[in-house]
């Protein structure tokens, strides 16, 4: 008998307007022991089934059809007190963000205790005896310490690991993993992924992982079963799915996944659905100043790039303490080229793309642009510089005034140096508009009327807006799905292509990385351990934590390669 | 930590010698009190001797140093108009406010953080919002109005309730409560309820908003899909992050209730400090004056450290500096 089965299964929301159907008829089977990938892209219905099967729909959604049977009995209609017995007890849920999954004015072991005691009615001392336990279980190096501590005390991957101590207190038979590892590093991800599979092993825990990364579902699962837009369009074993993908959209999501071993020209977008966008960098090149610099010559060069934060406030000077974000920094950026930063969270990518735009003041060392020096002080960068420089964010959402409309918002930069104004501004904005492929309608819009990839190329608009010679891009894709990653990494290519653009592109991901830039800058907490062009160093990594980042990287041999010779 | 709380402690000292400052300031500029205090047919050896007697023949500094001991000691002169010890005078009326004050700073946090988490939890039901309609009442309708309609409507046309005084008080060392005898508690209602309808709203509606924002995060998610109880959410993990920001307001609003205690004591002439204040105005009787001023300074001070130490018991991010 299959540990949790679930059958026909609809999901419904209804709103004022129309019912919105989140899930179609989908169908999905754990066994014991097995780890069972849900993927697709975000609104496909992958976190709905989940929180169906947790009886944790936001309401007005609610399950209208089909069924889902725990150890061959129904548990789609139990009422709300039989199902809070269930939750935590035989089904147990992780999710995204660690960071933000812990109640953070309890300690790791009151969260347990309570747990434990919730589910299990152990008194206070077996319940601590066993919160330790748990913690060592998971991983954490001294548990009678950590476990009197705060979330905020532990780091990223160690408050997954909580979390998923937490999942575990009653030993629960199905674990539901809401996109586990998508908000960690490399490193950290391989181990948490690694746990979950010794879990599944060694306790025979049936797991469902949800995830849009195929890097993850290829390492990972034994089945999978892809999503789109609600309905299930193929399922299967995990090679066979990947390797011989039968449906045409299965086929395009994998054709769109970034590739860490060859470089493409150009990445294939996913076709399925009738979803083509096209977009028209190459008719900006008419109206683009063209630059007599060389190709190949060095555009900015960064010497003994330096940035301290305070950690500790003193009186006294001398009794301050400071933690060096970016430790003397030296590398250049040519003219035409793109130069990609990689390294972990908190390795200084980001502080170096904010001192070379001036957003932060260098503390010490130097950036000079076409010869000229442009180091950022107290009042930022020089004039002729910024009209020179913009930057892309990583987060479509918050990057975006949402009281401003589209059309206001792409003027902006090109209004505030002065460069143009009236008719002209009007013609310029319609024009980069339409060149991403949003249309000069989109200018009347509001921000909150696109969706993550459309806001992403509005920012590729403003940026755009003053016609400057270099982007700083900020992990652009990062918060994208792969097929819209695959639209926004292509438009950036045809800038460079087309329009000359010198960018600074700064991402965790390896694979599109590789695909993207020209030469590949690797850092290390704060200090830059080594810079060579990409395809060396993918083929010969030099710096041993180069090594370690590349092993690192999902290989994702089992794919399908149909799709990659068309683009 | 203990950092922390000596840079908090000298903070506050520093703001009440500056409030010290103000309050003296209103001896040398505002009006001639000797004028006050003698009527028309007084000689010039009246105005001497009075002015010896109260200490206004001394330099500034003089001043402003002897000021600052007897503040210190809590001395603050003889009133101009009573002739007694303002220390006295006070000592005598600051009772009434406080017991009028912690009676309603009690039923304004109960109600407010009850009205709030119920109303958030059953956030589209009849009764919340029935409750939310109820609460503009509160906010919008000004002190002296709803003190003299309670008044109509409980004294004047039911008869149940006192309309004003603080009823028999019974006396305890230096202290008169009226929490022993039945009329003193009678009389206690009216007034607090008026005093703290204001607060006791603003608390609610601040209450559910936090509520409500707490409620979307994750960590609540999370501790459902534990399989914990919802009473457990709710009050255990939902109430405790909600407070945080509710202590800042509710820390002043309390201070509030025991300074601006003026309009509610008057409406029912309550003998307090704030009635005392109000005459004292009407006939510059700067050393009342001036004590209050450093009483309510002192309170305040008192109220935002006693806050701030709050946080740091509540929010652990707060009590470990930097990153570990």
């Amino acid at each position: 008998m299959a540990l949790l089965e679930i059958s026909n299964l609809t999901v419904e929301f209804p709103t004022r307007r129309k019912t919105f159907v989140a899930v179609n008829k989908a169908d999905l089977t754990v066994e014991p022991g097995q780890i069972h990938g849900l993927v697709g892209e975000s609104g496909a219905g992958k976190s709905t089934i989940g929180a169906a099967v947790m009886g944790l729909l936001d309401p007005p959604g609610h399950i209208t059809s089909g069924t889902i049977r725990f150890r061959g009995e129904e548990i789609s209609g139990l009422d709300a007190a039989a199902m809070q017995a269930l939750r935590g007890r035989k089904i147990s849920m992780i999710f995204q963000d660690p960071l933000t999954s812990l109640n953070p004015l309890f300690t790791v072991k009151q969260q347990l205790v309570e747990t434990i005691q919730e589910h299990l009615g152990f008194d206070d001392a077996a319940a601590a005896a066993r919160a330790i336990e748990l913690i060592n279980r998971v991983g954490i190096p001294d548990p009678e310490i950590r476990v009197n501590q705060y979330p905020h005390q532990f780091s990223g991957g160690m408050r997954q690991r909580v979390v998923i101590a937490l999942a575990l207190c009653s030993e629960p038979d199905v674990i539901i993993a809401d996109e586990p590892t998508t908000a960690l590093d490399v490193s950290i991800q391989a181990q948490i992924l690694d746990l979950i599979k010794e879990l599944a092993r060694e306790r025979q825990v049936g797991v469902i992982l949800i995830t849009h990364d195929m890097g993850v579902i290829a390492d990972t699962t034994d089945k999978v079963t892809v999503m789109y837009q609600g309905e299930v369009v193929e399922s299967g074993a995990t090679a066979q799915v990947l390797g011989q993908p039968d449906h045409p959209y299965t086929k395009s999501l994998i054709a769109a996944v970034p590739r860490p071993t060859v470089k493409l020209n150009r990445f294939p977008l996913i076709s399925y659905g009738g979803r083509v966008t096209e977009f028209h960098i190459e008719d900006l090149a008419r109206n683009w100043p063209s630059t007599e610099a060389e190709r190949g010559s060095a555009l900015l060069e960064v010497a003994g790039l330096t940035k301290r934060f305070l950690q500790k406030a003193a009186l006294l000077p001398s009794r301050r303490e400071f933690f060096t974000a970016v430790d003397d920094a030296n590398f250049e950026i040519r003219q035409g080229e793109v130069f990609g930063l990689v390294g972990e969270s908190g390795s200084g990518k980001s502080t170096i793309a904010r001192m070379i735009a001036g957003l932060y003041p260098v503390d010490e060392g130097s950036v000079r642009f076409e010869g000229q020096e442009v180091t950022a002080g107290r009042r930022g960068v020089p004039d002729f510089y910024r009209k020179q420089i913009q930057m892309i964010f990583q987060d479509p959402y918050s990057s975006l005034n949402p009281r401003m409309r589209v059309d206001q918002i792409v003027a902006e930069p090109a209004r505030h140096h002065g460069l143009l104004s009236g008719e002209p501004l009007q013609a310029r904005v319609s024009e980069l508009l339409d060149r991403v492929g949003l249309g000069a309608d989109a200018g009347l819009k509001y921000p909150h009327e696109f969706s993550g990839g459309q806001r992403q190329r509005i920012s590729i608009a403003r940026a755009l807006a003053t016609q400057p010679r270099f982007l700083i891009c900020d992990e652009p894709t990062s918060a994208l799905d792969v097929s819209i990653q695959a639209q926004i990494l292509n438009i950036l290519k045809d800038l460079q292509e087309h329009l000359n653009l010198t960018m600074l592109f700064i991402s965790h991901d390896l694979p599109v990385v590789r695909q993207m830039c020209d030469r590949v800058g690797v850092l290390k907490g704060g200090k830059l351990v080594e810079v060579a062009d990409t395809e060396d160093l993918f083929a010969r990594p030099q710096h041993p934590y180069t090594r370690d980042l590349l092993s690192l990287m999902p290989k994702l041999d089992g794919l399908s390669n149909e799709g990659l010779a068309v683009a | 930590m203990l950092n922390y709380i000596i840079r908090r402690v000298l903070q506050s000292v520093l703001v009440l010698l500056v409030v010290g400052l103000v309050a003296f300031a209103m001896f040398r500029f505002v009006g001639d009190p000797v004028d006050n205090m003698l009527g028309q047919e007084r000689t010039m050896e009246d105005v001497e001797r009075l002015r010896e007697q109260l200490g206004l023949d001394q330099s500034f500094v003089v001043q402003y140093y002897r000021f600052l001991e007897g503040a210190v000691q809590g001395e603050f002169g003889i009133s101009y108009r009573q002739g007694r010890q303002v220390s006295e005078i006070i000592a005598e009326r600051i009772p009434a406010t406080l017991e009028l004050a912690a009676v309603s700073g009690v039923f304004a946090l109960v109600l407010g953080i009850g009205l709030g988490v119920f109303t958030a939890i059953r956030r589209d039901g009849f009764a919340s919002n029935a409750i939310m309609t109820l609460s503009l009442i509160g906010v919008s309708l000004p002190t002296f109005l709803i003190g003299i309609l309670l008044i109509y409507l409980f004294s004047v046309e039911l008869g149940w309730l006192p309309s004003f005084g603080r009823g028999e008080v019974v006396q305890i060392g230096g202290w008169s409560t009226g929490f022993l005898t039945q009329s003193g508690l009678m009389a206690l209602i009216l007034p607090s309820i008026t005093l703290g309808l204001y607060q006791m709203t603003l608390i609610m509606r601040l209450v559910r908003s936090e509520m409500l924002e707490v409620l979307r995060q994750d960590y609540i998610r999370f501790a459902r899909a534990r399989g914990l109880k919802q009473r457990a959410i709710n009050f255990r993990h939902a109430l405790k992050n909600t407070l945080v920001p509710v202590i800042t307001v509710t820390g002043l609003q309390l201070g509030s209730i025991i300074a601006f205690a003026i309009i509610t004591e008057t409406v029912f002439q309550w003998p307090g400090v704030g009635l005392l204040f109000i005459n004292a105005i009407q006939f510059v009787d700067i050393p009342v004056m001036a004590a209050y001023l450093m009483l309510i300074s002192v309170m305040f001070v008192g109220i935002n450290l006693a806050v701030d130490l709050l946080y740091v018991a509540i929010d652990p991010r707060l009590r470990t500096e930097g990153k570990s």
